[in-house]
């Protein structure tokens, strides 16, 4: 048989692959394939059903190719299901009376959803969950009785914003209190994604699992313990090693339809417009005699083959289902094979898609005259369940005879994990992940492999984040780099590490996204994308946004999370959207983003931890261990009294004194338990602290204008201590300097600086991303001859903004140019939100009143979700008229025009910074617990650190260096290094 | 291996709640400068205050994280990276700074400055 007819039998995930494997390769054209699907969509992907409670568009989940169907060799049809074959005639008949001819059949029917015989399974309020219009009637139902009125599946963001109480089905008295509740009978995955679905529909859900543990058939009874509890936090009950034993409902009790069901009957209303307002209150009643009343009832306790229609043909079917096939997925009769589900291979019906796509492909090989055969399935599955990771691969309840176990158990950090190796722990043979799994995508293929490290560390519950092979490392310090070439880093569509290496560097590939659609990893599960980043990286491609091992996120990102979903500690973040306990890298940059966002004196609470050790000491650290101190002098004014003051300070504590590039004075080698007598004395003289330490405003540069200047055309003084008071403290990705200049001479060299203000004739001219150091860039003009009232707003929201959007030590200056094409300008949740709870904002500026504040469903669900919520924050990126802009057009076009309706959460965000603002350093001196930090020895509060020591040189104190014991100090990028003497 | 209890000296630093989880502190031990440090999950460790790179004894100002699984130390001088368990240096290899002792006894911590393997 090498060409003909192929009727094609079922149009799911594993039918279309294989008309989409054939197509691909029978270039001859040597088929002509007819496809029936019964449902009424076509092929889409049912492993993703319940991502349609993220806002995923169902649309989305379309797995047919553009093109795939053209109506002469490749024919589907669909809603039209297929009622019966004659073999003997090679035709079949659909349940639209058709009757079509075939040369080849593929059955590709996939399952049903298994219903067990339970009395009153077949009341209106019962449910399967499997197909699109499933999930669109128990949305329906649940809607129901949360009083949100129905949705279709397609709208996105079905929950959250349903909490209501009250239940149109009316009937009160059944006792149900609170969230009107979902049974799911089944706690394997189906039943865990069923009680998520549930669970987000607003629903109280109760699991009930015949086994001893959730999810028995991959994880172990570790897994299933942590799964358990990780599940009942979120408030779901779980009722394990029982079973639900009748349904009925409330008002008729013990009278249930007691239907007896059969095969495939399905329960319940099947159409979203079935029985609408029937589903009246129930009782189910478990084997241990527990009552648990619910609304809606849902059956994912497994699935069975759908072998009616090769029953009926007469064809072999298992013992428990399935159509007989052999490896190459023929039955007994040489014209009709059966694939994916509903077929049995071996005595065994593989329930997986992956096995399902491997039949399909060789069976695509085979009609076209290929070898193949089904060799033994990748049964591993990662899924994220109740928000809840859960991964397990090979042999996770290590079977294998002599099988070793390692096992980590961290219930603090709410992980579990373990690793199945041989008996001389040389190969790994399978694993279970719970509540991190974030390492799956790496051990997966390293199954029936050589161990590459320590089991141990392997699965150590801090170890490799997300592209493993970056920066952060792999597991146990193991990264893409140590995948072997013929891993298979893709099981779904069996894609090897050596594939993608070879795509990557031939086509050119620059990205995840060209990865995956150059060679189809990760468009199955998803579960190996973060690896392609990595193996991006392998090939010398870099784009990793990943700030660091502990957040897959860049620092805008973390930015708006925070923002968002009003974070306030980092525990709090890490928790929800990262992983470990954060590194010199991340805890900076979070403690950057909630100072700019007001939570509090930055010592206070955790974010002292968080903070590095300049701003934990409100100083700037030195090489020998010392700190300067920087008072502020606004624009660079400063009376003589305030000068004699410095004077005797640093005459008194014998400090270097030196004056700055920014228009005040360094007072160096001050000892830490120096800082708080200094200050004491600065705050006493009128000072305040300078935060030359922070990433923040540093000082507003300024000549002495029109007062003084017979050039001078504008009080540049003036208008520098007003902007230096304004946004004195505000922590920012990077430092911000900043000038004003009385005319364009330029005295202050105001174009130098993040932010410079030229007066003109007819107001003040405003320029941005300057920068001096490293990479000196003239700033670019935004505004013209405008008043102070608009520069300053205009300033409010550039800040702003780059705070909201720029990346951790990114200067203005690259932000900027980062802005000027539409590609590589950052994503901006456009989306106004309830900023004004944010923090301790309580005294909110007057901006904030104007704006009404809300979240929605779609931001509050998308975000529910970890690091999926950045979905949420892709906004009105491609706004029209925006995207043709160069960078200094659109910021104008979004600081000054609104473009993107933000302008008033930034001015909103800007006022209360200014309304908040307190000295750091008066601050300290107030609290003794502040205090109490600022000493060198916890011991010896008052010994100074014999290691520090002075000589004179030129008539003030320089540091003895002090011996270094390695030889060669790294240097690090000028961007990372601490922001020292410079300023 | 440690060094038996009996060897070792222990000198009493400060309460265990002046420590502030996820910092470091310095502590004044038979004239040796140690770094004690409190993790997230409450345990302490110590290591030698002294930076291997710059010189300056500081690693007690350092931001406490972690690397993979390891508890950690960053120097606030350049970064470098500090496993607070063993006292390597997770981003130079061969360079590593002395850990010694520190134990909690009735709400004191106690520090020995006779140093300890790491392991």
């Amino acid at each position: 048989m090498s060409g003909g007819r192929i009727v094609v039998v079922g149009n799911g995930m594993v039918g279309q692959r294989f008309v989409t494997a054939l197509r691909d390769r029978d270039t001859a054209g040597a088929w002509q394939v007819r496809v029936f699907g019964e449902e009424r969509q076509r092929a889409y992907d049912r492993v993703a059903l319940s991502s349609c409670f993220d806002g995923v568009d169902p649309q989305a989940l379309d797995l047919v190719p553009d093109g795939c169907y053209d109506g002469h060799d490749y024919v589907l049809h669909v809603d039209e299901a297929v009622s019966a074959i004659d073999r003997a005639a090679r035709t079949v008949t659909t349940s639209r009376g058709r009757t079509v001819e075939y040369d080849a059949l593929v059955l590709a029917t996939g399952s049903y959803a298994f219903v067990p015989p339970v009395p009153g399974a077949d009341l209106p309020g019962c449910f399967v969950y499997r197909t699109l219009d499933d999930l669109a009637a128990i949305i329906a139902a649940a809607r129901r009785v949360t009083g949100c009125s129905p949705v279709d599946p397609a709208a996105p963001a079905v929950a959250r914003a349903c909490g209501s109480q009250d239940t149109s089905s009316g009937s009160a008295g059944s006792g149900s209190t609170g969230s009107p509740r979902g049974v799911v009978i089944g706690g394997g995955l189906l039943g865990l994604e069923a009680a998520r679905a549930l669970h987000q529909l607003g629903l109280s859900v109760h699991i009930v699992e015949m086994a001893d543990r959730l999810m028995p058939l991959q994880v172990d009874d570790g897994g299933g313990a942590l799964l358990r509890r990780m599940v009942e936090q979120l408030g779901v009950t779980v009722h394990t090693g029982t079973f639900a034993a009748s349904i009925a409902t409330a008002d008729s009790s013990g009278e249930p339809g007691a239907g007896e069901p059969t095969g495939a009957v399905t329960p319940g209303h099947a159409g979203t417009d079935g029985a609408a307002g029937m589903s009246a209150p129930m009782t189910v009643t478990l084997g241990d005699g527990t009552t648990v009343p619910a609304e809606v009832v849902v059956f994912a306790a497994g699935v069975r083959p759908r072998d009616q229609l090769a029953r009926a043909a007469g064809l072999a079917v298992g013992a428990r289902g399935g159509i007989v096939v052999d490896a190459g997925c023929a039955t007994a009769d040489p014209s009709v094979f059966a694939i994916g589900e509903c077929a049995c291979i071996d005595g065994r019906v593989h329930g997986l898609v992956a096995p399902g796509y491997a039949m399909a492909a060789l069976l695509a090989e085979r009609l076209l005259g290929g070898p193949g055969e089904f060799g033994a399935p990748d049964t591993s599955t990662k899924l994220k369940l109740l928000g809840v990771d859960v991964a397990s691969f090979g042999d996770a309840l290590a079977a294998t005879p002599g099988a070793l176990e390692v096992t980590v158990n961290d219930p603090v950090l709410g992980s579990y994990a373990k690793l199945v190796v041989s008996d001389d722990a040389s190969t790994l043979l399978g694993g279970v992940l719970v509540g991190d799994a974030s390492k799956y995508a790496l051990l997966r293929p390293l199954v029936g492999r050589a161990l590459p490290g320590d089991p141990l560390a392997m699965i150590s519950p801090a170890g490799g984040g997300p592209g493993d092979g970056g920066p952060g490392g792999g597991a146990g310090g193991v990264g893409v780099a140590a995948l072997p070439a013929d891993a298979m880093v893709c099981s779904c569509h069996a894609v090897t590490r050596a594939a993608i290496d070879t795509a990557i560097t031939e086509l050119e590939l620059t990205s995840v996204a060209e990865v995956k659609s150059r060679t189809r990893a990760g468009t199955g599960c998803g579960s190996c994308v973060p690896m392609l980043a990595g193996l991006l990286a392998a090939n010398g491609v870099a784009a990793n946004p990943a700030l660091c091992e502990h957040f897959a996120c860049s620092r805008a990102q973390l930015a708006e999370l925070i923002r968002t979903e009003h974070i306030t500690t980092f525990s709090d973040l890490v928790t929800r959207h990262g992983l470990g306990r954060g590194c010199d890298i991340c805890k900076p940059v979070v403690a950057s983003i909630l100072a700019s966002y007001g939570n509090g004196h930055i010592l206070d609470g955790e974010q002292a931890a968080l903070q590095d050790t300049n701003d934990a000491f409100l100083a700037n650290i030195q090489r020998n261990g010392t700190y300067s101190v920087v008072p502020r002098i606004p624009g660079g004014e400063v009376t003589p009294a305030k000068l004699i003051a410095i004077g005797e300070v640093a005459r008194d504590f014998d400090l270097y004194t030196k004056i700055t590039g920014g228009q005040r004075i360094d007072l160096l080698g001050a000892r830490v338990e120096q800082l708080p007598a200094i200050w004491r004395r600065l705050v006493e003289a009128g000072f305040e602290s300078g935060h030359a330490y922070g990433k923040a405003l540093r000082t507003v540069k300024s000549c002495v204008g029109s007062t003084w200047c017979r050039y001078g055309v504008g009080d540049s003084v003036a208008l520098a201590i007003q902007l230096e008071l304004r946004y004195r403290g505000l922590r920012s990705p990077h430092k911000i300097k900043a000038g004003v200049s009385g005319c364009a001479r330029e005295c202050a060299e105001a174009r130098g600086k993040d932010i410079g203000v030229i007066a003109t004739e007819r107001g003040w001219n405003l320029y941005v991303g300057g920068n001096g150091g490293f990479r000196p860039r003239h700033a670019d003009l935004l505004l013209s001859d405008v008043d102070a009232d608009t520069l300053i707003r205009t300033i409010d929201r550039f800040l702003m903004f780059y705070i909201r959007t720029a990346d951790r030590l990114q200067r203005t200056s690259a932000w900027l140019e980062s802005l000027a094409s539409a590609t590589t300008r950052p994503t901006v949740s456009t989306g106004s939100t309830d900023t004004a709870s944010t923090g301790t904002g309580g005294s909110s500026g007057p901006a904030a009143s104007g704006r009404t504040s809300h979240t929605d469903a779609t931001d509050a669900t998308s975000s529910a979700h970890g690091l999926d919520g950045l979905d949420g924050l892709d906004g009105l990126d491609g706004l029209d008229g925006l995207d043709g802009l160069d960078g200094l057009a659109y910021l104008r076009a979004v600081l000054v025009d609104d473009a993107l309706g933000i302008a008033a959460d930034l001015d909103a965000a800007m006022g209360r910074h200014v309304a908040t603002y307190h000295d750091e350093w008066a601050g300290v001196l107030a609290d003794p617990e502040r205090l109490r930090r600022f000493v060198s020895f916890v011991n010896a509060p008052d010994t100074p650190d014999p290691s520090i020591s002075f000589v004179t040189e030129r008539d003030q104190p320089r540091p003895v260096l002090l011996p270094v014991p390695m030889q060669a100090p790294r240097v690090q990028a000028a961007a990372d290094a601490p922001a020292g003497t410079a300023r | 291996m440690s060094v038996g209890e009996d060897a070792a000296r222990w000198t009493a630093v400060c309460r265990f709640e002046d420590l502030t989880p996820e910092r470091g502190v310095a502590a004044l031990v038979d004239g040796t400068q140690v770094a004690v440090f409190r993790t997230h999950d409450d345990r302490l460790f110590a290591l030698g205050n002294q930076d291997p790179f710059s010189g300056a004894w500081v690693l007690s100002r350092g931001i406490v994280g972690t690397r993979t699984s390891r508890p950690t130390v960053a120097s606030p001088m350049h970064k470098q990276v500090f496993d607070l368990c063993t006292g390597e240096c997770l981003d130079d290899h061969g360079v590593a700074v002395p850990v010694y002792g520190v134990r909690v006894r009735e709400g004191t911590v106690e520090v020995s400055a006779v140093e300890v393997n790491g392991t």
